[in-house]
């Protein structure tokens, strides 16, 4: 047995021993998903216990080094570790930002003091991250922005104000951009964390078109920041900032539609029977959705060994989000006057429409389609001009 | 498996496409056109494959092949469509090798070697309406003495007149609709009894319709099982399926390639035409189609390759989204072109043309579509 087949033996009886059994059941909305932080409340004994033992383990983050709360997994690993929990059913532990953003940025540009305090506390879902980006004058320019802080020797005075930030109001710390320097525009943003229940920060959520308010408004005003409270160093934060936009791309990308390569229009055989030319709509959705998951294999098989152009994650953030898009609209055509329903309890509160529209953002958040499209047309087909 | 080719694949690509650009590039697609040659492609050039080892690219090794598989001989089909090298790869070395393989000892012997050489074509008579419809075939093969009697129409047979052999694919039992009763048969194309009519292609390939009119074959000319021809039917068209997506994986990333280097040089209003945002989000997106389809292509060769039972719906979906991507690929390339890409002394319009046939050539992306459907439960 090669040692790859006895590490998936390994992971195997793992998790057989330590999933409980409800956490091998699809999660069936937000509220079954797990964010960690301080002021998370489990939803049951076995989502707290599942967590749990995957952060003693290393596999809430099992590429990690096992220093930092990882389990040091190779890649191959990570991949059959990931493989045996989708044939099992496994939930995911813990979702997070910190796992999906900060944490690789701090992987990169964090000093080893850093490294051990934050992505240890991430790793063990202590501490829920937010993203402080966008401004509401800084949307897809977002080297824009106008969020200041100001020197005051050992620490920085930041005011100002974020818009679209995720989750802000259940979050405990943020990572922001905040320009420290006004006379340069690349060169004067420097990437602060900060606590959210420092004085001077409050948020309010944005309410959104699906009803639902995963988004804030946050706002800083005279936060006192201390200076190693800095990723990388002072003004060269969107060198960071890009490194981690890279990584949020990468990971909407994979938002392609949540029901993998199994075909919807299984379920809504009846409906597509009467109705061909929405079959025919399916069909070539699902052209498009097989292809886009043999991208996405293709994708990750040629950025593993460095064959991907780095600009290529911007692709795949285009495709899958566009895709994802079609996916819902394809479900409201359907679901007919049923996938109306907004409040009702066969509709489960109105799941498929607000879904529907939540997706909108999907080519919207982390740079549009037509920013995608930029960087595509400019850095991989270099194509001339500004 | 993983989706990057591995160090034997790279090097066989790069092989082919020295070979491809250097023996059969574009100015020997219209050499062979624009003498009128009645077999659409130089017996020269074939020979030349087999020097290459291609024609034997999926013959197992045993029997003097290179014994490689569908991904392999994609590689070889995306260099021949980015060149538009005419050659009857596709169908001698992928479809009908793909049926011999599945025929018994003797007739294998009988066609290896000549394939092998770079000597034999073989053509494929499967089409009897306008449409792909594989399963409606009507044509008869009655029993009759020790063999069979074969009557009826066939459509598209490429490379008809210049074949020395075709596999026909007759109905022995059951009616037109039905998958049981169908038999694939060895018919010598000088056999008593069939004619054929050739007619150029928009692409200038060469397609014969055929008529069969009572002719006798023996029953050593049974390829498979008799009534159970489906089945290897279905592998010689998903053989030629992956085949043709791959070749247009070639077709639409020769036209793009071309087209982006247009658009990086062309001026109009005093700047290079590729700084126009317009243009640029189209180029992108095609871009993303292209890679699309490059990749799915991929997953349905080495489905094919692994015996996969996902392959045929993989199959399909390739050929839809390689057919839906070429086609926009080279319908970009005319408009982007603008005026010089209606001429027919650009290349553009030979990839829109090779495209449009090869769209249609064992289904086209509606149909695969539909089957994509059908194969997901709807």
């Amino acid at each position: 047995m090669s040692d790859l087949e006895s590490f998936r033996a390994e992971a195997r009886a793992w998790l057989e021993e330590n999933c409980p059994p409800e956490m091998r059941t699809p999660a069936k909305g937000d509220e079954d998903i797990c964010w960690g932080g301080r002021n998370f409340k489990f939803q049951s004994e076995a989502q707290k216990l599942w967590m749990e033992r995957c952060a003693a383990k290393g596999y809430t983050v099992p590429d990690w080094p096992k220093a930092y709360g990882g389990a040091g997994l190779t890649p191959q690993e990570t991949k059959v570790l990931r493989q045996e929990m989708a044939k099992l059913g496994c939930r995911s532990p813990l979702n997070s930002f910190g796992i999906w953003m900060l944490g690789p940025a701090l992987l990169k540009f964090g000093t080893e003091e850093q490294k051990v305090h934050y992505l240890n506390q991430i790793a063990r879902g202590e501490i829920r991250w937010c993203q402080g980006y966008s401004e509401p004058g800084s949307g897809s320019d977002l080297v824009s922005m106008q969020t200041y802080g100001e020197d005051k020797g050992d620490h920085w005075v930041v005011n100002g104000q974020k818009i679209w930030t995720s989750y802000a109001d259940k979050a405990d710390w943020i990572f922001c951009l905040v320009r420290t320097d006004k006379t340069n525009k690349y060169q004067g943003i420097s990437f602060l964390l900060f606590d959210m229940e420092t004085p001077g920060v409050s948020t309010k959520p944005i309410k959104l078109i699906s009803g639902n308010s995963p988004f804030c408004e946050t706002f800083f005003d005279n936060v006192v920041v201390p200076k190693h409270q800095i990723v990388g160093e002072v003004n060269r934060g969107w060198d960071v900032a890009k490194y981690l936009l890279g990584h949020e791309r990468e990971m909407i990308s994979g938002m392609g539609g949540d029901g993998g390569v199994t075909s919807i229009g299984a379920a809504m055989k009846e409906v597509l029977a009467q109705e061909p030319v929405l079959r025919a709509q399916m069909a070539l959705f699902d052209v498009d959705n097989l292809t886009f998951r043999a991208h996405g294999e293709r994708f990750m098989d040629e950025w593993k060994t460095g064959k991907a152009h780095p600009a290529y994650s911007n692709l795949m953030k285009y495709v899958g989000t566009e895709l994802n898009k079609k996916r819902n609209e394809l479900i409201m055509s359907i679901g007919g006057s049923q996938a109306l329903e907004w409040e009702s309890e066969r509709s489960n509160g109105g799941s498929k429409a607000r879904n529907w529209l939540r997706t909108k953002a999907n080519s919207i958040e982390g740079g549009t389609s037509e920013v995608m499209l930029n960087v595509v047309s400019k850095r991989i087909l270099e194509m001339p001009g500004a | 498996m993983a989706m990057t080719l591995n160090d034997d694949q790279i090097m066989l690509r790069e092989s082919a496409k020295d070979f491809m650009a250097s023996e059969a590039p574009v100015t020997h697609f219209r050499k062979y056109r624009d003498m009128g040659c009645k077999d659409g492609f130089s017996h020269g050039l074939w020979k030349q494959f087999a020097e290459m080892g291609f024609t034997g690219i999926l013959i197992p090794e045993a029997e003097g092949g290179m014994g490689m598989g569908h991904i392999e001989a994609g590689i070889v089909l995306e260099e021949i469509g980015r060149n538009l090298s005419p050659s009857p790869f596709l169908t001698t070395s992928v479809a009908a090798v793909e049926a011999l393989k599945l025929a018994d000892k003797a007739m294998r012997e009988r066609w290896f070697p000549g394939i092998l050489a770079g000597e034999t074509v073989i053509a494929l008579a499967i089409e009897e309406g306008i449409k792909h419809r594989p399963e409606k075939i009507a044509c008869k093969a009655e029993r009759s003495g020790n063999g069979f009697k074969l009557s009826g129409q066939k459509q598209f047979v490429i490379h008809g007149t210049s074949s020395d052999m075709l596999i026909v694919a007759a109905r022995t039992a059951g009616a037109a609709g039905e998958t049981d009763g169908l038999t694939l048969f060895a018919v010598d194309k000088d056999a008593a009894g069939l004619s054929m009519e050739a007619a150029r292609l928009v692409d200038s390939a060469m397609a014969a319709h055929v008529t069969l009119d009572g002719v006798h074959v023996d029953a050593d000319a049974v390829i498979g099982e008799v009534d159970g021809g489906w089945s290897v039917l279905g592998k010689v068209l998903d053989a030629g399926r992956a085949g043709a997506a791959a070749e247009m994986v070639g077709v639409g990333s020769g036209a793009m390639d071309m087209t982006f280097e247009y658009l990086k040089t062309r001026k109009q209003f005093d700047r290079v035409i590729g700084e126009f945002q317009a243009l640029q989000h189209r180029a992108a997106h095609l871009y993303g189609e292209m890679e699309g389809a490059r990749s799915i292509v991929l997953k349905a060769q080495s489905l094919l390759d692994e015996g996969h039972a996902k392959a045929e719906l993989y199959v399909a979906a390739a050929k839809a989204k390689a057919g839906i991507a070429c086609n926009l690929a080279v319908r970009e390339g005319v408009q982007m072109h603008g005026g010089i890409g209606m001429t027919d002394e650009y290349d553009i319009g030979l990839y829109m043309k090779r495209d449009r046939s090869l769209n249609e050539f064992f289904g086209d992306a509606y149909y695969h579509a539909d089957r994509v459907a059908t194969m997901n439960g709807y």
